[in-house]
């Protein structure tokens, strides 16, 4: 009792101190602005129904040996493509006699991989290309965007399995690709934003105190991009998802014999004229997966980026 | 867009006419974008550890008939040798030969190209006829059912694997319930009963007044572009509503409202007409998303496409065929961003 | 409503109207045959140069051969066709043929000695892929005006040494074995290609069909020549769409759009069962499913655990699963049907047996990679091996690509374990025998990239010097023997765990008569059908 009322009486406390209007230190001002945002992405439901499942999703991928009903490489040739609701396999089983179930819990494990990893690499190597083209301008801008445009000029899935082809097919390498074909257009959003950074008077300010511009980007410019990349990333996180399934499903992202949810498809698809659940399923997986990230996207997007107002 | 930024940032003092210089410009940076396409896809072609020998003699080969073959090919020249060539042969109008198909790849892609136009031409266009108006509607009645249909539509839109969709899709109107054609740009049948002069299925057989043809391949064409469509308009209807929404909060619109104007005028005489500029921005955008990324509908649908002949070839290294194709899709994507700048500048007043 | 506005909401109902009012899909015409079939292996159609699938299903249909077999009695073995008929000579090193009289090209030219002789020269010159079937015997560019001799009505063919005569007229039966005419190729060559170039995407043949049209990956087109010796066939025009997906052959097959799907997979074969208007055709087919142990790896090369191997595939698990009436076990490297060909298989799943063989062999924590290329029914196999291996304490490894990544790898020597399909090039015991069983020096620098034995480094064990005397042992009787034997130490001691055959089984439209594939031998016959 005594300890239940401490909690709720230091929450309550902790919540006035947060939505306060007189910061004490910048660091207060930061979170208590990161508060308000949360506040206002909170009332969204589409975003929170969309976070809820990310959530869930993190859950299974953290406890898939504690969830999944069987080993999910475990075959029983005699036991194959058994219908959904079979007994003992909620989802039926694959053309090995896997239990789908158990695969596609293992398989949120790959998905969420794959996502964390592009999600780091794609906006930093973007960040990096485009805050140094904005702020150093002339030759380097030329050059830097030049590349990015060459990049751009590419058809994408081509370029990702051009890459995939020719360092070996595996996550890793399908990782690599799939940021290699997404990091161009963070870096046009990144000089974009630097470029009206870079003539306000508070850089300038700075750069009289005698700031070095390795400083000026890290420091100043960087934390000044990171909301918009952030809105970015997720809204293309659902793209992600689907570009990984597509290599998984043409048999050059996560090999055999992983539960990958595009490569489950791929193995199902032979047999979806009269077992339509063993392609279906991972791909309502994917489905849902994508469309949390666009929902949270959405509704982020509203929060940080209010000028495109939408509802 | 790029490009409008650079020629803005730097401008001097022109020495000639401005739009000499603008084009030259362009030319330029064009050139030296698709030089460097070339280039990384060669490069990638040369670090593949696919074997393009192999591709050509086949398994059973011997030691001696691969050599000849390696050295036929070219390959025993330093790289940098054979992009020389390459780059060369390219300015004389020669992509070489497949490797695959045995023959020129301007030949196959003058064959493969107008496939995946006609596909991604009609998939876009459904998309806009059906994505600006749901746009507009769902702007216009803001929070209401239609507002949240439009919502659901696009987001299924852009969480959907399209192969799964093409599947389905294949399996419910074309097994099920035998509303369309099957797989393929026609009926086996009526293959070569209209002379060849676009490529284009439909185009062909209408400028032939072949009424039976053309009925065949709409209906082999209608599901792909269908799919195709789908994902276009829920980029377009998404982006029409953000649009309009801007528009219709605009203080003009309020006036004119005060002003007594019809709800329906000011909708499409004020508001939609100050979107047209952009609108055609995200046509042209996701017209060359639809391009590039028909390569899973194409290889479901056996849609014989320039992405499925790109993957095809790409797997095997024939690498001819992979720069060939690849310089194409890149030049159209580049031309299409190019459009869109110069659209901005003729039409946006505020661009110039 | 603006002009625009009208003009979308219009457009937007045609779409719609269009869409709602299609017209259904028609039956195939009575004199075409309609057949789904992946073809995207076919790069050329140069019977010098042709070496795939579906390139054989193609050049058969439009070329005659000197011998050849008959689509109503393939088990009757090689034909005369173009020759009437042939001697042997005393020392059994030439053979003469007597080529029938009255036969036209499609072209309208004659068939003469001189084509004969010009279209098996040309494949010594031209020294494609396929020419070592050939240059076996001792061909060579430089003799070949000498061993090959036209003499009026008649071509002659000397080989090196006295051969079995059944061996060199099966390798006349393969692909490269088809008579060119050679006025109408020479007409059309460019810088001393023999025309080359030009037979790639076209036909010069005396056979049943003419090429129609070739669309790469996409379609084949054979339109029927009325003159054909043999009479002019049914089915004036055969067509043979490329469609990758079983799934999709099935649904066309179902609707009526095709005659023949020639690709579907088990699970769409039973589907198709019960299918009113539609049949099943099964045909054994001469393509074995193998995997291979690499020699140079430490472990793999002990005897203990080669066998250990053999007895870790669920043989029977995977025949009566995925590979349902599609693979059959069969252990052995000649294919059912063939010379010398055996039925034996001893081995079968056996966990502790194998255990029993690594304990003695002291193989512990084994870990492999297995080299397998990307087709479905093969990364299957790969993932049950995968399943099996680790039942005895191996872990093993997938390196999936496409079939050329894999291929170059297993070529230069560099797989542990390889997972394969092997076809035989002509209906002889020798085509097998001489690349599982013949490996004359196993060195690296030796580089017989054509030979399985040499890609998987193994020195065979004294069985080159038999399979090299089986080829020159001229009692038919004898030579079966000779093939029992080698056959026997090679399923007890080769690195070579050869698991199944192929069985081809076509879905088609029930009143498609006298189809035959071409069983383990030759390619699928379009002439003799009807419907």
């Amino acid at each position: 009792m005594t300890t239940e009322t401490t909690n709720s009486r230091r929450k309550e406390s902790l919540r006035d101190w947060l939505l306060t209007d007189t910061p004490t230190s910048r660091r207060h001002a930061k979170l208590a602005s990161a508060y308000k945002s949360w506040l206002r992405l909170r009332s969204n439901h589409m975003a929170m129904f969309g976070l809820g499942i990310l959530v869930l999703l993190g859950f299974v991928a953290a406890f898939a040996p504690w969830l999944a009903p069987y080993d999910p490489y475990a075959q029983v040739l005699s036991d194959r493509l058994l219908p959904i609701g079979s007994e003992g396999h909620l989802l039926g089983t694959d053309s090995l006699g896997r239990d789908i179930l158990s695969r596609l819990i293992y398989g949120s494990r790959i998905t969420l991989y794959i996502v964390t990893l592009v999600a780091l690499i794609a906006p930093v190597a973007g960040l990096m290309v485009g805050t140094i083209a904005g702020y150093a301008g002339g030759w380097t801008d030329t050059i830097l965007m030049r590349i990015t445009d060459i990049f751009l000029a590419f058809p994408k899935l081509v370029l990702a399995l051009a890459f995939v082809a020719a360092l070996g097919a595996g996550i890793e390498n399908a990782v690599l690709a799939i940021s290699l074909t997404a990091w161009p257009p963070y870096a046009r959003l990144a000089r974009a934003e630097t470029l009206t950074i870079r003539s306000s008077d508070f850089i300038s300010a700075i750069r009289l105190q005698g700031a070095g511009p390795v400083r000026i980007i890290t420091r100043h410019i960087w934390p000044l991009c990171i909301s918009s990349l952030i809105v970015r990333v997720t809204l293309d996180m659902a793209g992600i998802i689907l570009t990984a399934a597509g290599l998984g499903f043409l048999g050059l992202g996560a090999q055999p014999p992983s539960p990958e949810w595009g490569a489950m498809i791929s193995e199902g698809r032979r047999f979806l004229l009269d077992h339509w659940w063993v392609a279906t399923i991972p791909g309502l997986a994917i489905f849902t997966v994508s469309l949390a990230f666009n929902l949270l996207g959405d509704g982020l997007r509203d929060v940080l980026d209010p000028k495109d107002g939408a509802s | 867009m790029a490009l409008v930024e650079k020629q803005r940032n730097g401008r001097i003092k022109p020495p000639f006419p401005r739009w000499v210089n603008t084009t030259i410009t362009t030319l330029a940076s064009v050139s030296v974008t698709m030089l460097g396409l070339l280039f990384v896809t060669f490069i990638i072609g040369r670090v593949m550890p696919i074997d393009p020998v192999l591709a050509v003699v086949g398994e059973r080969a011997s030691q001696e008939t691969y050599d000849a073959a390696y050295e036929a090919m070219g390959l025993d020249k330093p790289l940098l040798v054979q992009f020389g060539y390459y780059i060369w042969d390219v300015l004389h109008g020669d992509f070489g030969e497949s490797l695959l198909t045995a023959r020129p790849v301007g030949e196959d892609i003058a064959r493969v190209f107008p496939a995946t136009f006609e596909l991604a031409t009609l998939g876009t266009l459904i998309g806009i006829f059906a994505g600006v108006p749901l746009g507009v509607m769902a702007a216009v009645h803001r929070g209401s059912w239609i507002d949240q249909i439009a919502r659901v539509v696009a987001l299924v839109g852009y969480s959907m694997p399209v192969f799964w969709m093409g599947l389905m899709g294949l399996l419910v109107f074309y097994g099920i319930l035998g509303w369309v054609a099957g797989p393929g740009r026609i009926s086996i049948f009526y293959d070569g009963m209209v002379p060849t002069v676009t490529g284009m299925m439909l185009v062909d057989a209408a400028i032939d007044g072949n009424w039976t043809v053309f009925r065949d391949a709409f209906s082999h064409i209608i599901l792909p572009a269908s799919i195709l469509g789908y994902y276009s308009l829920a980029y377009i209807s998404r982006m029409t509503r953000s649009f309009m929404l801007e528009q219709l909060s605009a203080e003009y619109i309020v006036t004119a409202r005060v002003k007594g104007m019809s709800e329906r005028a000011v909708i499409w005489q004020h508001a939609f007409r100050n979107i047209r500029v952009q609108l055609i921005t995200v046509f042209a955008l996701s017209y060359a998303n639809l391009l590039e990324g028909s390569v899973l509908t194409e290889i479901i649908f056996s849609w014989p496409g320039i992405g499925s002949y790109i993957t095809t070839a790409l797997l095997s290294a024939d690498m001819n065929a992979v720069l060939g194709g690849t310089v194409v899709v890149g030049l159209v994507f580049i031309l299409l961003n190019i459009f869109c700048d110069l659209l901005y500048k003729v039409l946006d007043p505020r661009a110039r | 409503m603006t002009y625009l506005a009208k003009l979308l909401t219009s457009a937007a109902l045609g779409v719609a109207v269009g869409f709602t009012a299609l017209p259904a899909t028609a039956e195939t015409p009575d004199n075409i045959l309609v057949i789904a079939n992946r073809i995207d292996d076919i790069t050329t159609l140069d019977p010098a140069e042709s070496f795939e699938f579906a390139g054989a299903d193609v050049i058969r249909n439009m070329y005659g051969k000197l011998v050849n077999f008959d689509p109503a009695n393939l088990e009757a073995g090689y034909q005369p066709d173009l020759a009437e008929s042939w001697d042997v000579s005393e020392d059994g090193k030439t053979i003469t043929f007597t080529m029938r009289e009255g036969v036209t090209f499609a072209s309208g030219n004659p068939v003469r000695a001189e084509d004969a002789a010009f279209s098996l020269r040309r494949v010594i010159q031209l020294n494609k892929t396929p020419a070592f079937i050939l240059t076996q015997f001792g061909f060579t560019p430089e003799n070949i005006n000498e061993t090959i001799k036209v003499d009026g009505n008649t071509v002659s063919i000397t080989t090196d040494k006295p051969y079995a005569i059944s061996f060199v007229l099966n390798c006349l039966t393969a692909t490269l074995g088809s008579i060119v005419d050679e006025k109408l190729v020479m007409e059309n060559e460019k810088d001393g290609d023999l025309g080359n170039e030009w037979l790639k995407t076209n036909s010069a043949g005396s056979g049943a069909y003419v090429l129609g049209a070739w669309q790469p990956k996409e379609s084949v087109m054979l339109n029927a020549n009325p003159d054909f010796y043999l009479g002019a066939p049914a089915m004036e025009r055969v067509v043979v769409r490329h469609v990758q997906e079983s799934a999709t052959q099935r649904l066309m097959l179902e609707r009526g759009d095709i005659d023949v799907a020639r690709d579907l997979t088990p699970s769409d074969v039973d589907g198709l069962d019960g299918v009113e208007g539609v049949k099943i055709m099964r045909e054994m087919r001469g393509r074995l499913m193998y995997v291979s142990f690499n020699q140079k790896h430490p472990e793999l090369s002990k005897p203990e655990v080669r066998q250990a191997l053999k007895y870790l595939i669920d043989y029977e698990g995977m025949e009566n699963s995925f590979l349902k009436n599609w693979y059959v076990t069969h252990q052995n490297f000649l294919p059912r049907t063939y010379l010398g060909a055996v039925d034996e298989n001893p081995f079968s799943l056996n966990v502790e047996k194998a255990k029993e063989l690594l304990a003695s062999a002291g193989v512990e924590n084994l870990e492999v990679t297995i080299g397998v290329r990307e087709a479905q029914e093969r990364l299957e196999i790969a993932q049950s091996l995968q399943n099996t291996f680790a039942q005895a304490g191996i872990k093993v490894n997938l390196e999936v690509g496409t079939g050329k990544q894999v291929l170059a790898k297993y070529r230069a020597r560099e797989l542990d374990i390889y997972l394969g399909a092997w076809g035989p090039d002509y209906p002889d015991p020798q085509t097998n025998a001489g690349t599982f069983a013949y490996n004359p020096d196993n060195s690296d620098e030796a580089n017989a990239t054509g030979l399985l034995a040499w890609r998987n480094s193994w020195d065979t064990g004294g069985l080159t010097e038999q399979t090299a005397a089986a080829v020159v042992e001229g009692d038919t009787s004898k030579r079966e023997k000779m093939y029992h034997d080698i056959q026997a130490t090679f399923r007890e001691t080769a690195p070579f765990a050869i698991m199944f055959q192929q069985t081809e089984q076509a879905g088609m439209n029930e009143n498609v008569e006298g189809l035959t594939l071409g069983g383990a031998i030759t390619a699928i016959s379009y002439w003799p059908v009807t419907k």
